[in-house]
């Protein structure tokens, strides 16, 4: 993890190790100057030395301003290599996760991508800016507090080593103790914010039901469970405070009695006493910032891990060594094929399946949820690669577009000409020829416009404010289903590619336009293979061939009078839908 | 609820910078201030001792250094027979101090521990019950992560507020204020030397300060712009996939990325310097102090003793430490602030309110008249008391619902229902049809008064539905949603919400009903599988399953049913269509439909179209009429019908 980590530091190497060395020359000042203050004390106001006051002054003054540029300087640096570092690790983070192969994708929730780049590079940014600054310079300004302190009188010092080893152990217990108890609580924490999650979202059933008392019940019930938790895990810490003060006031008692005796003994001077004093407080404070690194360290772990995760994760699919880089024509043939979302599952999700596409066929794909219909055409487009069966399950499955295996084909070059309107859609915020350009860059206004009226989307474009320039918002949430499925369409369309796969892509749109986008396929696109997966037998049935899946087998591939007449989950569909179980009113939201 | 768009929140917080314009952020802190005070005024009482003790505790500490050298050290040197004595008994005095100063602390910061905590879970309730209290359209009107976000960051902002950042001003000022009498005592000229001082750092932090708020302003505009480059991207991830987007993709966010770099770098450059400009020029101070006191002992001005240096320097450290600590703690307070104020702004919210005064009672009838009783009758009745005669009036529950003349709008200014005239009486099936976004579910959710109307009325068994109590209405009202929600807990729990008091047989009557009970026995624990993230183990199909069970077991006489679009799944489909239409029977129902066979078994069909009733009518009657009906339904399979 830490290699990893420290790859992306890389590049702020320099400020890495500069904040530590300011950090640490800061701290030496800040040391130099209560021993010249004794200095001053011993060597001049006690004897009278005007003189040496003033010199030894001007010296402090030297040295605050040699700290003073030092803690600058640390500051700086440490600001450039946190956020630095911050900087590429969100960089590498998001090209890995660009590389990603579906499978990739499917492993990580788009929450869980977004709170890694954002929340948790936070979390490692400031982490790495504490350990920067503090790491070095709390046990560094410890140990040369220490060191002076021996150096001062070794007797008195001791009584320190005394007090700091007993304040860490007990630090190191409480520590441990607590973060059980914390672990403990933010479990619970995150449960109770999970129910305050699905009371706003589930707020209509609360309503409805009126169950707004009984959930304010079982609130008010968890988070008095929470408050007890909490209490319980604070209470250790707050044996933090006085527990210093135990430390320091013992400290300080015991120097001045043995002081005492050895300022009587001449064996020490009153300045070194002062000076003694003021390291007491310098050690234990410093301590207390150890302590603090040491919880910050252990919260940033968990965050530190899950970008690694990230970070490590290699793409399953890659371009092959010489790849083909044009594709011949929007054949598709399935040949033995196997296929498992996760390599160790027994089961599989598509089992032998054969097919045999010609170039320029109409392709309908109808089957129940859950049979696979997706998965089977994911595997056209390279988007998940076939699974390598066991023995005897027909290892040599393969996909070929074109009579040219898949996995031989360069990554884009397949992409291009196989076009997928994926069944979950995204329009990102822009304009609306923004989003189309999506599916050829250099599209002109012309070729867009044509893309959409075979998608049948020109109509409601045109009708917006703003034509072709209408901005979308993130996710197109101002644009209606059915509208975002057409531009999506069009989207495809300008690829001009040579297999063009909907995967239920018409669902919100109605019949009438759904079956008008069909038309205009078979007219202006005869040569692209088009596969049309859907639920409603209606956008399937004039297809040239239907493939009826069920539970990831081909159970049938024909024509539909074929089907009705041979196959029984088609004609069952068919009769449930024509007979009372058809969609109705879903004409996509506009009239 | 296409109708309804929430209004598209600022995106996701993160909780560290000041957030820019904070009004009136004196009064925020007050009404924290206050809050925090109504259940621990005694706790804070004693806290706030607490400190003043162990401030007086420390500055004690600080005096005897004093002492010790000039009165206790200094006589015995070079004395014979040194005498321990008097130090001894001194040492004893400030040891008994500092008990107390360890024992307020511990104290201070056991009560703090309960104050906190205990503050918080007040807040945390109260949000929670007032949000409850909410209607509907400030979900509609507030993204779900903006309200999330209080009870997580905000909170936790004001965690550290409460705890630490309030305790420590306090404590930071009465130090300030107790040293700087000390200093006084002192020495006056060197007292003022050092005010000279500390207001110089003060310029020079607050100059800091400044300029770091400013990069921390646009380094949260950066991160802003990040997260939501992020967030799209991740969303669309394997769309940029399909059209081998990345190389843009990548590009795009580098821009974004290098510039919040760019500023997060200065704002912490600006965050970092403070720190040690703070303590260097407290250093200055202190050796400035040094100097000259050094000058007054020597020249022995107005009886300045090097003991009294010492201490003076102790002091100079104590005063610019709380200084230095409160400068630190200024960010963690404004954002605290902010925190506050958006969870202020909830509690202020306006609840729903609820004038109603019709009740729901449990009937039986005696010699023909209606009379309230204590018992589960299974028959109900409204219980109408008059206002103006005072007279009381039973009515029985039946499930007539009127709507006259109906308008309504999410805002006044755009009316998107108008009006509406429908009426069904009791067991009758109404059927909705027409496009998204005609009204269909925003009709049903004036029924049950999730929304209020602005013109017209709404008559429930003849009774204004205004004038019925909200959870009465309610009450009488079954709704199953096209988009199920269920909550964590077992399958029975979730059925079990339609009727909190339902026995187990009861739960497996009504799952029987649903047709839920098959698939239920087949899950792992069957009754008692635990369900997670909104049913996320189950299938769509199934999680309606249980909703219809849910609205089963309350058996309500008016149902309001989405019904899903249909799926291929043919087999829970129909399980499902099964189960709402045993549910439907008997009762009078408003059915948004998406099924052929529902609209066609409706006794009344309202075809709707931008907000209107264009047409009404059954089956028959409406394709008799051939107007938007006819085209709906014929354009619905046109091959099918051979059409």
């Amino acid at each position: 993890m830490l290699k990893t980590l420290a790859s992306h530091i890389k590049e702020f190497k320099a400020p890495s190790i500069l904040t530590p060395i300011a950090m640490v020359i800061e701290v030496i000042m800040e040391m130099v100057i209560p021993l010249m203050m004794a200095s001053i004390i011993d060597d001049g106001i006690e004897v009278g030395n005007l003189d040496h006051v003033i010199q030894i002054g001007l010296f402090m003054v030297l040295a605050a301003v040699v700290g003073l540029s030092a803690g600058l300087l640390g500051g700086i640096f440490a600001a450039k290599a946190s956020t630095g570092f911050a900087r590429n690790l969100r960089k590498a983070m998001y090209e890995n996760i660009q590389t990603f192969a579906f499978s990739n994708i499917d492993k990580f929730s788009t929450a869980g991508l977004v709170t890694r780049m954002t929340t948790d590079v936070t979390n490692i940014q400031n982490a790495y800016q504490m350990i920067l600054r503090m790491c070095f310079r709390a046990p560094f300004s410890i140990i040369i507090a220490m060191f002076m302190a021996f150096f001062i009188s070794p007797k008195l010092a001791s009584i320190y080593l005394i007090a700091v080893i007993v304040l860490a152990l007990f630090m190191v217990l409480l520590m441990a103790k607590t973060m059980k108890y914390f672990s403990q609580v933010f479990k619970k924490y995150d449960d109770l914010n999970a129910s305050v999650k699905e009371n706003v979202t589930a707020v209509r059933v609360v309503k409805a039901y009126v169950r707004e008392d009984h959930e304010k019940e079982k609130f008010t019930k968890a988070s008095g469970n929470i408050y007890k938790m909490f209490v319980k895990a604070e209470s250790m810490l707050a044996f933090i405070s006085p527990m210093m003060n135990v430390a320091v006031y013992c400290s300080i008692l015991a120097i001045s009695w043995f002081g005492a005796h050895l300022v009587v003994s001449t064996e020490l001077t009153t300045g070194n006493l002062t000076s003694m004093l003021a390291y007491c407080m310098n050690i234990l404070m410093n301590l207390m910032m150890l302590s603090m690194i040491f919880v910050m360290i252990t919260m940033s772990i968990a965050s530190a891990k899950r970008i690694c995760e990230v970070l490590n994760e290699k793409a399953d699919i890659v371009n092959p060594d010489d790849p083909v880089t044009s594709v011949r024509d929007g054949s598709i043939w399935f040949d033995h094929v196997y296929f498992a979302y996760n390599k160790e599952a027994k089961e599989y999700v598509l089992t032998d399946v054969n097919l045999r596409i010609k170039s320029g066929e109409t392709i309908g794909i109808i089957g129940g949820t859950g049979s696979s219909k997706s998965s089977l055409v994911n595997l056209i487009s390279r988007l998940y690669d076939v699974t390598e069966g066991e023995e005897g399950a027909g290892g040599t499955g393969a996909v070929y577009v074109g009579g040219v295996d898949v996995r031989d084909y360069d990554l884009e070059t397949l992409r291009n000409e196989v076009s997928v309107v994926l069944q979950k859609n995204v329009l990102f915020s822009g304009s609306v020829l923004d989003n189309l350009r999506w599916g050829n860059k250099e599209a002109t206004l012309e070729e867009c416009r044509h893309a959409c009226r075979l998608a049948c989307a020109d109509e409601f474009i045109e009708q917006m404010p703003e034509g072709y320039d209408t901005h979308i918002e993130q996710g197109g949430t101002n644009v209606s289903g059915g509208q975002k499925q057409r531009l999506c369409i069009a989207r495809a369309l300008l690829k001009k590619p040579k297999i063009l796969i909907l995967d239920d892509s018409t669902s919100a749109v109605d019949t009438a336009t759904d079956a008008k986008i069909r038309k205009a396929f078979a007219e202006e696109i005869p040569g692209t293979t088009k596969l049309i997966i859907a639920q409603r037998i209606s956008s399937v049935m004039n297809a040239d061939r239907i493939i009826v899946l069920d539970n990831g087998r081909v159970n049938g591939f024909g024509t539909h009078e074929e089907l009705l007449a041979n196959n029984t989950i088609y004609r069952d569909v068919y009769e449930t839908q024509t007979q009372g179980g058809g969609d109705f009113d879903e004409n996509g939201g506009e009239l | 609820m296409a109708e309804a768009k929430p209004v598209k929140g600022p995106g996701r917080q993160l909780n560290f910078g000041p957030r820019p314009k904070l009004e009136n952020p004196v009064g925020i802190f007050a009404r924290i201030m206050k809050y925090v005070l109504k259940n621990y005024t005694v706790h804070c009482v004693i806290v706030l001792v607490c400190i003043f003790v162990g401030v007086f505790a420390s500055v004690q500490g600080t005096m005897f250094t004093k002492d010790l050298i000039d009165v206790y050290i200094a006589p015995m040197i070079g004395a014979e027979l040194p005498d321990y004595g008097p130090l001894l008994s001194a040492m004893a005095r400030v040891a008994i101090f500092y008990a107390i100063g360890i024992i307020s602390a511990y104290v201070h910061a056991r009560i703090m521990v309960n104050v906190t905590q205990g503050t918080l879970r007040d807040l945390r309730n109260d949000m929670f019950t007032h949000m409850e209290n909410l209607p509907i359209r400030y979900f509609d009107t507030h993204a779900h992560g903006d309200i999330m976000s209080m009870y997580t960051n905000d909170i936790d902002t004001l965690r550290q507020m409460v705890s630490q950042s309030v305790p420590q001003f306090i404590n930071s000022a009465v130090t300030i204020v107790s040293v700087f009498i000390s200093m006084l005592i002192l020495s006056v000229p060197l007292t003022v030397l050092e005010i000279v001082m500390v207001i110089m750092i003060f310029m020079v932090s607050k100059k800091c300060m400044s300029m770091s708020g400013r990069y921390f302003v646009s380094q949260q505009k950066d991160l802003g712009a990040v997260n939501g480059f992020i967030e799209e991207m991740m969303d669309g991830q394997k769309v940029v996939k399909v059209f081998c987007h990345e190389q843009e993709s990548m590009d795009r966010f580098n821009e974004l990325n290098d510039k919040l770099f760019d500023s997060a770098n200065n704002a912490n450059k600006f965050a970092n310097v403070m720190g040690p400009v703070n303590a260097q020029l407290g250093n200055l101070s202190y050796v400035i102090c040094a100097v000259a006191g050094g000058l007054f002992a020597i020249n022995g001005v107005g009886g300045f003793t090097t003991g009294a240096l010492v201490s003076f320097l102790t002091f100079t450290r104590q005063f610019n430490m709380p200084i230095n600590q409160i400068s630190q703690q200024f960010n963690s307070v404004i954002m605290a602030l902010a925190g506050a104020d958006r969870i202020f702004k909830l509690l202020d919210e306006k609840p729903e309110v609820d004038e109603g005064y019709v009740t729901l009672v449990c009937a039986s009838e005696e010699n023909g008249t209606l009379v309230e009783s204590d018992k589960k009758t299974g028959l109900w009745a409204w219980k109408h008391t008059h206002q103006a005669t005072g007279e009381t009036e039973y009515k029985r529950l039946t499930g007539d619902v009127v709507f006259d003349d109906v308008d309504f709008g999410y805002v006044p200014e755009k009316i998107v229902l108008h009006n509406i005239k429908m009426y069904a009486t009791p067991g009758q099936k109404i059927a909705f049809v027409g496009s998204t976004g005609a009204g269909k579910t925003t009709i049903t959710n004036l029924i049950n008064r999730f929304y209020d109307i602005q013109d017209g009325k709404i008559r429930y068994d003849g009774i204004n539905i205004n004038k019925i109590k909200k959870a009465d209405l309610r009450h009488s009202l079954g709704v199953v949603l096209q988009e199920t929600h269920l909550f964590t807990n077992t399958v029975k729990e979730n059925i079990r919400y339609g009727k909190l008091d339902a026995t187990d047989e009861e739960i497996y009557a009504a799952a029987r009903l649903a047709n839920a009970d098959g698939f239920i026995r087949h899950l792992p624990q069957g009754y008692d599988t635990m369900l997670t993230g909104d049913g996320a183990n189950l299938s769509q199909g199934q999680r309606q399953l249980i909703a219809i069970a849910r609205a089963a077991i309350a058996d309500p006489p008016v149902l309001i049913l989405d019904e899903a679009t249909s799926s291929i799944d043919t087999r829970t489909e129909r399980l499902v269509q099964e189960g709402m239409d045993r549910l439907m029977s008997g009762r009078t129902t408003f059915v948004i439909a998406h099924r052929l066979s529902t609209v066609r078994n409706s006794d009344c069909i309202m075809v709707l179209e931008k907000g209107c009733i264009i047409e009404r009518g059954t089956h028959d009657e409406l394709i008799a009429a051939k107007g938007r009906y006819y085209q709906l339904y014929t354009g619905s399979a046109p091959e099918a019908y051979g059409a």
